[in-house]
């Protein structure tokens, strides 16, 4: 790797291989994600997304390839309070408060000034007024803010987020791209899976996948530049399209 | 891993109907059986072990549903991204349980001396330290065992797979000593085992020597304990 690539690129993949059972779920996959930007994975379900977001996370057993995230080997114990992550079902208790879960967590992440950093969080995903509920109360869309308050802690420098907005509302939608946008510009590196294709529009870059392999990797604008088409939707079914007729 | 401790104890505190059940039921359990042998000499025979029957028993089924619940609701593995060791993370488990079970066992001891009436030759309080460590053997039984459990159905059925294994050849039914050559060498590989022997010594000596029960006791916790972090991985298939 380059010097420069390593100064811009929060995350670089080379020749990734990841096999699950007997079916090779990503094979010689390369990406890079950089630095302060929200790049977007998009893909059918079942393209590889939530393997490939493991697999930055360090979770993931690899058969093969090489992951640098912030410039360390991913999964390594010192980027443990570095990058924040979020599971597409809500990795929370349900039979803790809000401010309980994160309060936990906070203290995991050993966090100095705790009290401050959960009410800061819970402020961000919008749940001051149900902090001291039961999280087993909550309803679908306000647990998964509740999973993504506790990525947020500690403020990491790099937030894998995997489908995090699934089942809200556009109002909520819309308030956690707006959030998400101010963390980029504060410098923060996201790397956020969809599946929503207009979500892409909202995002820096775009990495498509496809049955494990990498389709397209640039800006919306040339995504929608190189399909000649006007919107997510058209263009991801541009790109999709060719492969599908072939293989019948 | 005081952490860890704590929090498991507060989501105890917002379950108070498993709370109850862990403190109430092996007080009723001995108060029916007391009933059942009308007070007689044969219940202060057999009430002491069953002390150490009952921890066991609800400790290994509590700990192995709630980190099998930990493990499926992406918890454990959000923890695992997070700067926590295994070993604070199985410890924190160890030590909230251990303080349920030390409450349980308290009360129950309470209750077999006093109101039920139970003389024992050694004193009350090794009783109920035995009855802890017990409890803490099904902690650490538990915490093991869930590693090989998909669902919340095959954790439960480890309890007559491991525990009722351990019942049958622990002494109670058959001393020890009595039975064929090999059962009673299986027998001592049995963490069970050891803790009806100690109670057994409390119960029947003035001054009990417990070391070497409690010494393979607390072997058995440290081991389980260990080869239950073990089965925490960082990185899954």
């Amino acid at each position: 790797m380059t010097e420069e690539s390593a100064a811009t690129s929060a995350v670089t993949i080379t020749g990734l291989r990841v096999v699950r059972g007997i079916r090779t779920v990503l094979s010689d996959f390369n990406a890079s994600f950089p630095r302060g930007r929200i790049t977007g994975l998009l893909g059918p379900s079942g393209s590889g997304k939530t393997t490939l977001l493991r697999c930055v996370l360090g979770v993931q057993i690899v058969a093969d390839g090489k992951i640098t995230v912030l410039g360390q080997a991913a999964g390594s114990p010192r980027l443990r309070d570095r990058v924040g992550y979020v599971s597409q079902t809500p990795s929370v208790y349900s039979d803790l408060t809000v401010i309980e879960n994160l309060a936990y967590f906070a203290r995991v992440l050993g966090i100095r000034d705790r009290h401050e950093a959960v009410a800061q969080v819970v402020e961000q995903v919008d749940l001051t007024d149900h902090a001291n509920h039961l999280v087993a109360n909550l309803s679908g869309g306000q647990r998964a803010r509740v999973s993504l308050a506790a990525a947020l802690l500690g403020e990491p420098e790099l937030l894998v987020l995997d489908e995090p907005t699934v089942g809200l509302d556009p109002v909520l939608r819309e308030s956690l791209w707006t959030l998400f946008a101010d963390l980029a510009r504060a410098g923060r590196t996201l790397i956020v899976s969809s599946h929503v294709m207009d979500e892409a529009i909202r995002c820096d870059e775009l990495v498509l996948l496809r049955d494990g392999e990498l389709v397209f990797s640039d800006t919306p604008t040339a995504l929608l530049a190189q399909t000649g088409t006007t919107n997510a939707d058209e263009a991801f079914l541009a790109l999709l399209q060719p492969r599908a007729q072939g293989e019948q | 891993m005081i952490a860890t401790t704590q929090r498991v104890l507060r989501q105890l505190k917002h379950d108070k109907r498993t709370l109850a059940l862990i403190f109430v039921v092996p007080c009723v359990l001995l108060s029916l059986l007391w009933w059942i042998y009308d007070g007689g000499p044969f219940f202060a025979t057999i009430a002491p072990s069953l002390l150490v029957l009952f921890p066991v028993i609800i400790m290994f089924l509590i700990t192995s549903i709630t980190t099998l619940r930990e493990r499926s609701s992406g918890t454990l593995e959000r923890l695992l991204t997070m700067p926590l060791s295994k070993l604070s993370f199985i410890g924190g488990y160890a030590l909230a349980f251990g303080i349920l079970a030390t409450v349980q066992a308290v009360l129950a001891s309470l209750l077999l001396v006093g109101p039920l009436g139970v003389d024992t030759a050694g004193p009350v309080w090794m009783l109920t330290g035995v009855a802890i460590l017990d409890a803490l053997v099904g902690v650490a039984l538990g915490l093991f065992v869930s590693a090989f459990a998909r669902t919340e159905f095959q954790a439960v059925q480890f309890f007559p797979a491991l525990i009722l294994p351990q019942f049958l050849l622990c002494g109670l039914l058959v001393p020890r000593d009595e039975m064929p050559r090999a059962l009673e060498l299986f027998s001592n590989v049995l963490p069970l085992s050891h803790a009806i022997d100690a109670i057994e010594e409390v119960a029947t000596n003035t001054s009990p020597a417990l070391w070497p029960q409690v010494a393979a006791l607390i072997g058995f916790i440290t081991l389980f304990l260990i080869l239950g972090a073990a089965t925490l991985r960082r990185k899954t298939p």
